[in-house]
């Protein structure tokens, strides 16, 4: 795709048509990542509608389906307020620092067994770093703000994201050594050959504790006590209107896509088929790697997050950080140390 | 090698940019008419008593400084993690395992020591 790309801008000099070819990729895969996050929010109220005996959005367009265009609309023309009390220039930097990370995380995320757009061989490195940078938007945000709901919401967000944090990075560490590298590329094809090879099986604790601390990195039910609309309003955001709204919720969501994505990366072999290695359906096109492969995977967690939204209630604040310190940690610990004892003692079926 | 960072670099250049335009879309869109009512801190209609930037639970630098510690453990892990797999010889591959073993079982007595002390206790 992307030599494709290159010998499209060749009437360009060199440099220009590098540039060209990056910023054409890029779009490649912002423009559908915006359109997803766009009908993730769709998805998200027609899922919970169903789930509560309601339609949903149905009005705008066939079944609804113009509903998120019509919102960023809606968002656009209305308001910003900005309070007096607040500090012009970081509360409007804040929602920025958010919506970047959660779109330039993207970037060595591989799609398809050729296409990534930055096949570096820190990736993951990259990915953790990007995924703990969300934090400085919710913390400036609700400092910015000068209003004590905000406040609130912003020191528990930043608690409680620090706390998941460290279990998953835990869970990285465990999938750096069945993968032995940092590249998301050469993580995929460590796990190639059958379903039983994705490394959901040999790090099953560690795939549980990297999706449910993903959901509580991105403030989401039942995590979400940094919004807990029925106690702080709306928590770090509860000042933020219009477009400035809208920025946050464009990184939560994308940071849901992202999480998703990870996901099914690191744990569900990613662009690999399910059908790999099974003796007759692997040879046909089913056993072909795919994108497809991976947006299959990724969507199944997708719903997972809004079918936790619409099943669980909120966690009470102590219980998240006695689940994140207290049993998330110790069990990522254990589930280390046996990884490395089986790694480097070439224990099989897994780890040789 | 560091060619492949480029993209890297534009992206965030331009999701920076599609920000910036998001949000000046919002500013010249949307109307403006700011009035002092509007522009107070939301606090459920009373009038806010006292600046928000006040004291807090000093647990939450427990928490924070707690987090330090534990992620410059997850960064001592990564390049181990990544390597334990390749090493030639058995012997230096249990030397590797040995060693980086004592160095969790140091943090791990660490982390034991703040559970009995009740730093993560939250209520």
């Amino acid at each position: 795709m992307i030599d494709w790309l290159r010998s499209l801008f060749s009437f360009l000099p060199p440099m220009l048509a590098e540039l060209a070819t990056i910023v054409a990729s890029i779009m490649i895969v912002l423009v559908p990542l915006i359109l997803c996050v766009a009908y993730t929010t769709y998805a998200e109220r027609r899922v919970i509608g169903f789930m509560q005996s309601r339609l949903g959005p149905n009005r705008v367009g066939p079944f609804g389906l113009f509903q998120p265009f019509a919102d960023v609309l809606k968002l656009m023309i209305k308001e910003i307020v900005v309070p007096q009390n607040a500090n012009r220039f970081l509360f409007l930097v804040a929602p920025l620092l958010s919506l970047i990370p959660a779109f330039a995380a993207w970037a060595v995320i591989p799609l398809t067994p050729e296409f990534v757009l930055s096949g570096i061989d820190a990736g993951l490195l990259y990915v953790l770093a990007l995924t703990s940078f969300g934090v400085y938007g919710v913390i400036l945000a609700g400092w910015a703000t000068n209003s004590k709901y905000a406040f609130l919401g912003a020191m528990r967000s930043a608690a409680q994201i620090v706390a998941y944090e460290i279990a998953m990075g835990f869970a990285l560490v465990g999938v750096l050594m069945a993968g032995g590298s940092l590249n998301l590329q050469e993580i995929i094809q460590a796990q190639s050959g059958s379903v039983l090879h994705w490394f959901w099986l040999p790090l099953f604790p560690l795939f549980l504790v990297y999706f449910i601390a993903g959901v509580a990195e991105t403030n989401r039910a039942p995590f979400d006590v940094a919004e807990g609309e029925s106690e702080i309003v709306a928590g770090f955001h509860v000042e933020y209107g219009g477009m400035a709204f809208a920025l946050f919720f464009l990184a939560e969501y994308a940071n849901m896509i992202l999480i998703s994505v990870l996901v099914a990366t690191l744990f569900l072999g990613g662009w690999l088929s399910p059908f790999q290695g099974i003796p007759v359906l692997g040879d046909t096109l089913l056993g072909a790697s795919g994108f497809i492969w991976l947006a299959l995977k990724s969507a199944i967690f997708l719903f997972c997050f809004l079918w936790f939204r619409a099943t669980f209630p909120r966690y009470r604040y102590d219980q998240i950080m006695r689940l994140g310190w207290k049993v998330f940690i110790p069990i990522t610990i254990v589930w280390l140390a046996v990884e490395g004892v089986l790694v480097a003692l070439d224990v099989g079926p897994w780890f040789n | 090698m560091l060619q492949d960072y480029v993209p890297i670099l534009v992206f965030l250049t331009i999701s920076g940019v599609m920000g910036i335009v998001m949000l000046g879309l919002g500013f010249l869109l949307g109307p403006s008419k700011p009035d002092p009512e509007k522009l107070s801190p939301y606090e459920c209609g009373f009038e806010a008593f006292e600046d928000t930037r006040m004291r807090f639970d000093v647990r939450y630098y427990l928490v924070a400084i707690l987090f330090i510690i534990f992620d410059l453990e997850i960064a001592f892990l990564f390049p181990w993690a990544v390597v334990l797999g390749d090493y030639a010889t058995k012997g230096v591959q249990i030397f590797a395992l040995a060693s980086m073993g004592i160095f969790l079982a140091i943090l791990v007595i660490g982390f034991i020591y703040e559970w009995k002390k009740g730093a993560l206790e939250w209520d």
